[in-house]
């Protein structure tokens, strides 16, 4: 399944920096995300962004994950090329990120 | 919640909509009403427009959402806060008192003074340089009675936190309730984006009424006790999931959420439904605010030009790929820096950069675009004129080309000590 199966996300930035909360549908789905989801996966799944490098935030109360993509938008907003320039639809990129599912989906 | 204060976001950009402010005057009944207008670079930005005209410098609609809720403002004695101000505070404020002179209102208008430190800096290339003010400004303005509050930078929850503040009589060294201020600050910032706005995805969050999205509001006790909802019968919706996105939004470690009033601790934070579209939020925390305020440095930063031309049928993206080449090599060709371009296909490969493997790439139509950051805007006007000129001599069914050219600012971060930054609060009476 993909990441969107067990979780709704959303992107910010602040200068050069993209940070996506990815936040799961119920407690299964979180066990899962936080077995899945390391930084490492992250910076993988978005190998042609410059990242320097990726932080991970547990908030297990919320079911939420929070994701710091340090140098992912180049220059940053005012600086950058990109037609994105704030990085508004990486969270949706990254809900297309394939889990392994030990766990069963609520959509299933 | 008997004793609470209720505030609303009536803005959380400056091209926000103007419509979900006046119905949070006319039905939300209201204390107060802040509109946030201030993005990363929009000082910077203004300040390019005050350069060119003195008289400019601040929000441009700020006229128009004071037309829209002035008077209602007035009638029902909602106080109104907001960093219109931007470049020009005065020049803000001005309008504010034109408006209110023009409906017949009599108005006290505060002007927050002291963000802008550039004078403070050795930053020869800088064009403007505002420091991020607490909320003790905007205290000042309305224990001294103002109904409109103008600021330039000010941190956006701050805000929101000035009236809550001013209302509930909090000290400055009272992080309990200051946690409160700011995170309802936090929540409230984005207007919309607490709402559903940012966050229906059909089949998965749906949303009702978008077209007309309700702002929100938020009801504050004096123990410091939060609600967020939205007035009845607005488009929308106000639930965990949205108060979860909102909560973590633009944070980066959730323990340090840093404001000028204080450092936030979101890490315990959690949210209850309480009634159709009601959130009631616990677990905030906070503690003492750093010895420096973040200051934003602005510069210019040359010119961005920009081309695209859409294909579309059968065997577009290799045409689009075809127009890619041309306009490398003729972009080559001219001496342009290649280095500082940006080739691409919208449909495939613009915002997510690098073609996802996983979808299949058999576009029924693809834009191609090109964009490069060059010192002078002849070169950035030569970028565009590539790419319409492929209308008569590029690739078969080139259509629909545009092109333009930015002045682009750069954006830096640094600090200054706090006691180099007094706010001072100045008046404007109508």
């Amino acid at each position: 399944m993909r990441l969107r199966d067990l979780a709704h996300a959303r992107s910010g930035d602040k200068g050069g920096t993209s940070d996506i909360t990815v936040v799961a549908f119920d407690a299964a789905a979180y066990d899962a995300l936080c077995r899945e989801l390391s930084p490492d996966r992250i910076r993988a799944h978005f190998a042609d962004l410059p990242i320097s490098a990726v932080d991970r935030y547990e908030l297990p109360q919320l079911h939420a994950l929070k994701f710091v993509l340090h140098g992912a938008l180049g220059g940053g907003v005012t600086q950058t090329l990109n037609l994105d320039a704030h990085g508004k639809c990486l969270a949706s990129c990254l809900l297309a990120l394939s889990i392994q599912a030990e766990h069963e989906s609520p959509h299933d | 919640m008997p004793g609470s204060v209720r505030i609303g976001a009536g803005a959380g950009f400056a091209d926000d909509r103007i419509e979900p402010a006046v119905e949070l005057v006319e039905r939300g009944e209201l204390d107060f009403l802040v509109f946030e207008c201030l993005a990363e670079r929009t000082i910077a930005l203004r300040q390019l427009e005050r350069r060119r005209d003195p008289a400019a410098g601040f929000d441009p609609l700020l006229r128009d959402r004071m037309s829209a809720v002035l008077a209602g403002c007035r009638r029902r004695g909602v106080r109104i806060v907001t960093n219109a101000g931007a470049a020009n505070p005065h020049g803000a404020a001005a309008v504010v008192a034109d408006v209110a002179r023009a409906a017949s209102l009599r108005l006290r208008i505060a002007i927050v003074l002291g963000d802008d430190v550039l004078d403070l800096l050795d930053a020869p290339d800088a064009i403007s340089a505002n420091a991020y003010l607490g909320s003790e400004g905007i205290v000042e303005a309305l224990d001294g009675g103002a109904d409109v509050v103008v600021t330039g930078r000010v941190a956006d929850a701050a805000l929101f936190a000035g009236p809550l503040v001013h209302a509930h009589r909090w000290a400055r060294d009272d992080w309990e309730h200051l946690a409160s201020a700011l995170t309802v600050g936090h929540l409230l910032e984005c207007a919309g984006q607490v709402t559903g706005g940012y966050f229906a995805d059909p089949g998965v969050n749906d949303v009702p009424g978008l077209a007309d999205l309700g702002f929100p509001f938020a009801d504050v006790g004096a123990d410091g006790r939060i609600e967020i909802g939205k007035v009845a019968g607005t488009g929308g919706v106000v639930n965990v999931r949205t108060c979860t996105e909102q909560l973590l939004y633009e944070v980066h470690d959730p323990a340090r959420y840093i404001t000028p009033d204080a450092v936030v601790d979101f890490s315990r934070v959690w949210f209850t439904e309480v009634g159709e579209s009601r959130v009631s939020v616990h677990g905030v925390d906070a503690g003492a605010p750093p010895a420096t305020l973040k200051v934003s440095v602005g510069s210019v930063a040359g010119f961005v030009g920009e081309g695209e031309i859409s294909y579309a049928g059968p065997g577009c993206l290799a045409r689009a790929d075809l127009a890619l080449e041309i306009l490398e090599k003729r972009l080559r060709d001219a001496g342009l820096d290649a280095a500082q371009f940006r080739f691409e296909r919208i449909g495939v490969d613009a915002t997510r950069r690098g073609a996802d493997a996983a979808f299949p790439h058999n576009p029924a139509e693809v834009r191609v675009r090109v964009a490069g950051r060059v010192r002078t805007e002849a070169d950035a006007e030569r970028i565009g004129r590539e790419v319409t000129g492929l209308w008569l001599n590029g690739p078969a069914g080139g259509g629909g080309a545009r092109r333009r050219v930015t002045e682009e600012v750069a954006i830096r971060s640094t600090t200054v000590p706090r006691a180099l930054v007094p706010t001072r609060v100045e008046w404007v009476e109508v």
